[in-house]
This record gives structure tokens, sequence and C-alpha cells, in this order.
């Protein structure tokens, strides 16, 4: 029996369809005290007086905490692994007040309505500065976001907050100058997307208790325990070794849960009160006061010799960390190196970038992780480079994709692709989209013009020679296994996928694999489920682990065989020298607890020293009313280079997913600001993430390549499936209508407003 | 105040104060399958029914289920399983948070349509989002589920 390549069911499909109690909020008791939270109505203030007296006096309020009761210690809740290259620019509770939603007071009461009460009873004189919004105006501007003597930046990267500069650098590789000097066509152009929300059904949410042993419990919606604990260690001031971290099932991650967004807080009131409690966000918090995507404005100049080669990309990145910098100095990286890699004969390329902080929710980590931005702006300008040159883009991209073998550049974590199979994708999305007959538009005669898009993307697996995958295998008494993860299943499926390689690995059933994860105390450690790291690095790990215990079940079936260890077999029942000479897996087990000295437990920790990137072909058609602008996708068609698909199913339906959130981006997620700097879009009503009446077909299929360094030739799926809908899209509305859109999302009246100009100029 | 109504099946007699949510009060009463995903009635999460109609737990009071039978997915264990196994197969439960109101509005568009198309389920179940599954696999899911229980129907006619 095998596992790997098969539609495998999730282990936990079906507790999740009939909706037992596995999530966080499920798992609190009733005992929990409410915490809540007391936030600025100012974008940049200061707390000059505050009075906490009438609050505390409310029935039911257990604590008011204020800025002066918490640990004068600044951290980042960035979940990074060492070392942490987010700035270290947080308090608990902070006197400076940086944007609208920033934390003022927390809250402890016995019921909702008691801490809702204390909430209005709180007293404060704000002293209120005017704000950064900016971005364009924050570098070097008068008003600094962190003016603090303590605040951090732990390694070099180009920050300086006396700059509100949270990270800045150029890379360059050849003369990008004189190169586009020589290209027949050129063009520069600028794009600008914004902060979107991950919007994950589950909201963020923790409950935190004291054991018996005193120490700190924390049960959380989280996708990286492990530094979760470490950074409440930081946040509390009290050493990690106190801290337990425990994750149950999670409702949707993305990225916004690899930041420490609620933690913190029912952390520090079940430490100072020894009281269970629980923070569960709203809605509205999980707008305003969150972890988004970074606003991005890209720069790209991209030039072309008469053939179409491309020869040279110059990318400048202005990224916007908002208030704090979480994920800021690498989130930007990837808007420059997982775009100009995309380009193979490029022979002169310069990456530029500057995140400045501003008055405005602090962005994190959002699936992409940067990569998303910049490759919707270099796709773009390829695009319209194609356009300038009277070239189908599907061509041009033939002419310059990645190829086995042939350079990446700007991509430092593999100098070439190890495993590619973009041409494969290319010309599978193409028939598809039956592109070349529909290529470029099509009027549809009753007011409706449809039109078609393309784009290429790539992302990485894993951060290569940083993340950690552990696994934890373990031969039971029963002859079961038991595979302990320290990785994050968020719904992704990793705990099945992982399973599967096991069961392959051991020649088992994957019902007689037992799988858990995560808890900080029993865990292998593992950086936790993001970058798109955990089939690529955990599988390795799992693998390695159950090659190594199957050499530990075969010394002990040798033992009891009397024979040494090379001279036997193991077949996933039996060890076996010969039909006659056998032990079945369950004697060993048995072997295993009575008499024995040799543990049938094996832990394996895998680092990739490279991070082969995943690719994929995306192809849009739209369908936009020429009189509202407003735009449909009617059709979809991807095609993914993931390497094995391990569970195709999973790939096919995180790919559909990815898609849509990228639909999403590109058409409805608008994030706008008041004058003040009050986000305008704070819940589903003004947010508007896509429903099913949004989308028309998505179709996937998948070409895989085989990558050497993963576990059965796997590469990673998560993040790079989100890349390809907003370039492709915006050339598709292009196509269709000849208006160009460069700031997402392209709203029905950005459509409408350029197919307008265009009669007017006529 | 005094509230008297049927909970997947049960008369109960219970304490509600008046302005307590729906939601609140049946997660109070154990039925932790009612999610809260937002606070607009946006997301479908909370869905629940109410003799026999789909209604968003979070914007309804407690009061309103006076004299009424409300279900949750408690009590649709057994139909849970069996469309959700349908779900399962395309990997499109993802994580799960959803699923829940998701299904319970699958039952009562069951109730409704007879033979839907596929544009009248998307239509039906329009106020359900998902953020992890782009909507395309629990289409599929739901098409074949149909198809099922329309095989499984004749096929009990015709015995």
């Amino acid at each position: 029996m095998s596992y790997v390549s098969k539609p495998v069911r999730k282990k936990d499909a079906m507790a999740l369809v009939t909706g037992k109690p596995v999530f966080t909020n499920d798992l609190a008791s009733k005992d929990c005290l409410i915490v809540k939270i007391l936030r600025s109505p100012h974008a940049n203030a200061w707390i000059e007086e505050i009075k906490t007296g009438t609050a505390k006096q409310v029935n039911g309020v257990v604590a008011v905490y204020t800025y002066k009761d918490v640990p004068r210690k600044r951290f980042t809740l960035a979940g990074q692994t060492y070392p942490e290259l987010s700035p270290y620019d947080h308090y608990i509770l902070d006197q400076r007040l940086r944007f609208v939603g920033d934390a003022v007071a927390i809250v402890a009461a016995e019921t909702e309505a008691a801490a809702e009460k204390a909430l209005k009873r709180i007293k404060v004189k704000y002293r209120v500065d005017e704000p950064v919004l900016d971005m364009h105006k924050a570098k070097d501007g008068k008003i600094l976001v962190h003016p603090e003597e303590d605040w951090e930046a732990k390694i070099p990267v180009g920050a300086d907050n006396k700059r509100n500069l949270c990270a800045s650098g150029v890379e360059e590789s050849g003369d990008v100058e004189k190169i586009l000097g020589e290209c027949k066509y050129t063009v520069d152009r600028t794009y600008h997307t914004k902060a979107n929300q991950q919007a994950m059904m589950e909201t963020f949410r923790t409950y935190c208790y004291k054991d018996y042993f005193g120490r700190l419990n924390v049960v959380s919606s989280t996708q990286v325990p492990f530094h979760v604990r470490r950074i409440l260690g930081n946040a509390l001031d009290i050493p990690s070794s106190k801290i337990r971290v425990i994750k149950p099932r999670i409702g949707g991650g993305f990225g916004a849960k690899q930041t420490a967004v609620t933690e913190i807080y029912p952390a520090f009131v079940t430490w100072m009160t020894g009281r269970p409690s629980k923070i569960l966000y709203s809605r509205y918090e999980s707008q305003i006061c969150a972890s988004p995507r970074h606003e991005m404005e890209i720069r790209v100049r991209a030039g072309a010799d008469e053939n179409g080669i491309v020869r040279a990309l110059d990318v400048y990145t202005l990224s916007n960390a908002g208030a704090y910098g979480e994920h800021s100095p690498t989130t930007v990286g990837l808007s420059g190196h997982k775009s100009i890699a995309l380009y193979r004969h490029t022979e002169a390329h310069r990456f530029a970038y500057d995140v400045v902080y501003t008055n405005v929710q602090a962005a994190g980590a959002y699936r992409g992780y940067g990569a998303t931005q910049g490759i919707y702006a270099v796709e773009s300008a390829i695009n319209e480079l194609a356009h300038m040159m009277k070239m189908d883009p599907v061509k041009l991209r033939e002419l310059n994709m990645p190829m086995e073998g042939e350079p990446l550049p700007a991509y430092q974590d593999c100098i070439t692709a190890p495993s590619c199979t973009m041409d494969q994708c290319m010309q599978r999305a193409k028939e598809m989209m039956n592109w070349d007959e529909k290529y470029p538009y099509k009027d549809m005669g009753n007011g409706k013009v449809r039109g078609v898009g393309v784009a290429m993307a790539m992302q990485g697996s894993s951060i290569a020679g940083i993340d950690v995958g552990g696994a934890d295998m373990k031969l039971n008494e029963d002859g079961s296994y038991t595979l302990g993860l320290g990785c994050t299943d968020m719904g992704t499926g990793c705990d099945t996928i992982l399973s599967q390689i096991a069961a392959d690995c051991l020649e088992t059933s994957i019902e007689n694999i037992v799988v858990f994860g995560v808890d900080t105390d029993i865990s292998p450690y593992d950086s936790g489920s993001y970058a798109s790291a955990t089939t690529y690095t955990t599988g390795m790990a799992v693998f390695q682990a159950c090659q190594e215990l199957r050499k530990k079940i075969c010394a002990l079936g040798a033992k009891m065989l009397e024979v040494n260890p090379e001279e036997v077999n193991f077949d996933g029942e039996f060890v076996f020298t010969d039909e006659e000479h056998k032990v079945s897996l369950k004697e060993v087990a048995i072997k295993g607890t009575c008499g024995n000295t040799q543990e049938l437990q094996v832990t394996r920790t895998h680092c990739s020293p490279i991070s082969p990137p995943p690719f994929m072909v995306g192809m849009a058609e739209v369908e936009v009313d020429k009189e509202t602008g407003s735009v449909k996708v009617i059709d979809y068609a991807a095609v993914v280079d993931c390497g094995t698909p391990i569970n195709p199913n999973l790939v096919r339906v995180q790919t559909e997913g990815g898609i849509v959130q990228g639909i999403g981006m590109a058409l409805h997620e608008d994030v706008q600001y008041t004058e003040k700097g009050k986000i305008r879009n704070n819940s589903f009503m003004q947010y508007k993430i896509p429903s099913r009446l949004d989308i028309g077909d998505v179709r996937v299929e998948i070409r895989g390549s085989y990558e050497p360094s993963g576990p059965f030739g796997a590469k990673s799926i998560g993040e790079l499936v989100i890349n390809t809908p907003c370039p492709a899209i915006a050339d598709a509305v292009y196509n269709a209508t000849g208006v160009r859109v460069r700031e997402l999302p392209i709203t029905p009246e950005k459509v409408a407003m350029g197919i307008l100009k265009q009669k007017l100029e006529k | 105040m005094n509230l008297s109504f049927w909970l997947n099946g049960v008369y109960r007699h219970e304490e509600v104060e008046p302005d307590t949510m729906l939601l609140d009060f049946l997660r109070e009463k154990g039925c932790y399958s009612v999610k809260c995903g937002c606070e607009t009635s946006n997301c479908g999460l909370c869905t629940v029914l109410m003799d026999g109609k789909p209604v968003l737990s979070c914007s309804m009071l407690a009061l309103r289920a006076e004299g009424k039978k409300i279900v949750t997915m408690e009590g649709m264990q057994k139909e849970a399983e069996e469309f959700g196994a349908f779900l399962a197969d395309e990997g499109a439960e993802q994580c799960g948070f959803c699923n829940p109101g998701f299904i319970m509005n699958i039952f009562a568009m069951e109730n409704e349509l007879e033979d839907p198309t596929e544009e009248e389920i998307k239509e039906y179940l329009a106020g359900n989002l998902c953020r992890c599954s782009g909507f395309v696999g629990q289409t599929r899911s739901i098409l074949k589920y149909l198809e099922y229980k329309k095989t499984k129907k004749r096929e009990e006619a015709e015995e």
C-alpha cells in the first residue's frame, strides 16, 4: 500500500465536518477571565494621564493594566527564527500610541459585560500629535514613529529608527543602466498594492492557565508555537522554560498567525493573576489591529532586445511597515528576489528597497510574503513590455521563463532551478484557456467584452539554511507508530501529508500512524508552518526519522532472531531472514517494552541549504461591463509545479483557495484610511472577500517536476498559488478594455473612469 | 427571563438574559459547532436551523427561540457525516471552521430546493464564506452528494 501521490482524506476531516469542539475557544475552560483591550482612537498620541480607579470598581473586574504595569523590555511579535530580523520595537503596553487601534490598557473581568463596562470607565488624557500616514513622507520625515532610545534592530538590515527606516538596501548584479540603455524596448512603471487582510474565518484567539508547577500554559491559534514560547518569555520577561504552548486545530492562518497578535495579553493576565483567561479578537479587531499584508509601491524598469529577450530588470520597492516592524525587513526581500528570478536571461538586475514606519496598522506575514506584490509588479511590467513590442505575452514568457538547470537571477537560495516544469505548465495552461483563440479579447456584442491575461509565479520551499523541521517517530507497544510534530496544521493538511510520508517509509497503513502536534513540552522543535516549509522541510525530517527507526526495528528483530542486524529485512509487517525465520512488528514492539535497552524512538531534525522554488502559470479570462466597469473572472486556468504532489487533493484545494484569495486582492479587497488614519474597511461589510458568486470556473492541473532535495521529490504549494491572479487579471482587463490599472484593487470605478478617459481622449 | 424551546429534539426550559444572542446561548449550552466569524451577519458560520429554516444565530436574540425548534450540527451528526464524507474526499473541508454553518445551510437548501442547478446552489449558499477552499471544491462535493442522494432515493423507491 502506498499513500504518496494519493488523494488521502485528511486524518482530522471527520471531526471537522461534524463540528467537533477542537478549536481554541471550544477548549477554553468556562472559568476563564475575559480579556479586552482599550484601543487608541488616535494615530499618533502620548498618554499624559490614565485613570483606572473607577474601571477597577466595576463588579466582576479582576484587573486593569496600563503601560505602568508591564515590563519595560522591548521585543518583537514576529514569529521568526534566530537571528530575528524584525526589530525589537514592542512593549506589551506603551505610553506612546502609534496607530488607531494600538493597545492602551488591558482589562480582565469575570464576564464580557463587566470587561466592556470597565473599558468605558478608563479615563485617558491623550496628547494628540500629527501622524505620518503617507508612506512616501515617512523616510527622513519630521514625525518619528519610534523615536525611543531602547529601539533595537538585532542585526543590520539597513534600519534606523531616527529616519523611520525599518530596513533598506540595494542589491545589484551587472550594469543595469548600461544594459537598459542597449535595450530596444524598455518600460518604467510603478505599481501599488494594498494592505490586504488574511481574513481567516477563525479570528485571533488565545487562552491561558497556570498548571500545578506554576507554569504558564498557553493554548493558542498559532502557526508558530515554539516562536510564541520565546516571544512570551521576552514580553513577560520570564524564562521561556516557564511557558508551554499548545496548538489545537486552527481555523486558518495564511500567515496572520505567524505573528503573536493576541498571546501577550492573556499570558500577562494569567501570569499576574494566576487565573485562567482568554482573549477572542472580534472581526473588527482582526481588521484594524492585526497583521495584514505589507502595502507596497513597486517601480519596475524592464528592458528587452528586439528578439524579446529580457536583459535587465530594475526593481525598487517602498514597503509600508506601519506602526511596528513585524516581518518588515524580510517580506520586502521577496518582492525582488522572487520576481526578477522569473527571467533567466537577465544579464543585469538591481533590487533596492526602503521599508518605512508609518502611523497605520502594522503589517505582517500574508501568504506570498512580499513575492505576491513583487510578482504583480514585475509580471505587469513584462506584460506592458510585450504589448509595447506587439508580442504575445505568452510568447515573451516562453523565451525567458525559468528552466531546469538554468539561472534564477537575484534568487540567492538556488543559483539555478534544481527542478522546474514551467514550460509544461505554460503549454498546458495555454491549452486549457484556449489562449491562441481568445487572446487578446472578444467583444460579446452586449456591452460586455472578454479579455485574457497571463502571469508566471514562483515562491520558495522553506527559508534556506534557517528553517528547521522536526519529527519524532515512535513504535508503540501495539505495533502502531506515533508521529510527533512541531509544525502546525492549520487546515492545510500537513498532519495527514506527513503521515502519508511516514506510512510509505514504514510500509504500514496510514491508520497505523498516530499523529500528534503541537505541544512545546513534547513536540520536537520545529520553526512552525510558514515560508512554504512544512511538506518540504518537516517532510524530510519524517523521512529520515522513519529510515532510522527501521534500522532500530531491524536491530531488535535481529536480536530476537539471534542473527546479525545486516542479515535481516523488514517489510513493514515482519523482520525476517527467510520464510521460516521471522518476527512480527508487533512482537518487536512488545519486546521493546520488556527487558529492552534499545529505544524504538527516533527524533530527527532537518534543514535544507537550498529553497527550491515551485512554479506556476495562471491565466485569467475576465468579462468587463464597459458601461459600469465591473469585472468578473469567468475562468481561471492554473498549472502548478509543486514537485511531487504528496496529496493531489490538497494541492488542488490549496491552489484553488490561493487563486480565489488572489482574485479578492485583485478586484475587491481594499484598505482605505480616513484623514486621521482610521481604517474604513473594518468589517466584512466594507472589506469584501470573495463569495462563491464572485468567482467563475477555477481549473487547476498539476505538472510536477521531481525535486531531488525534497521528500519523495516534493516542493511546496501553499504560498505560490496566490501570486498569479493580480497580474493576470490586470492584463486581462487591459486586453479587454485598453485600461491599465496599476493600483489594486481593480475596482469598477477605476475601470469605468479609465474607459471614460479613453473616450474623451478620442 | 424564561425560555422554553426545543434544542436538537429536546424540550428545554432555560433562564436567559434579554440581551443574550442565540449564538452565545447555544455555545453556553454546549453546542460548540456554532461558530462566530464576524459580527455583521456576513459570514454564515453561525447558521443554525430554526423550525427548519436557516438563521444567523449571531444576529438573533436567544429569546426569539421561544417555542421554536432549534437544530445545530450536534443534532445532525449522522447527516453531517454523510455529507461531510463528500467534502472530505475533495479535501475541501480544509481548516473546518466554516464547515458547520455551511453544512447546516446545505441541509436547509435540501429542504427548500428540489434538484437545484449549480447556479441555484451557489446563490443559496452565497452567505457562507470560506477563506481556505476557494469554494470550487465545496461545489464539487455538493454536486456529488446531491447525485448520491438522488440515486439513493431512486433505489429506495425501486425497492
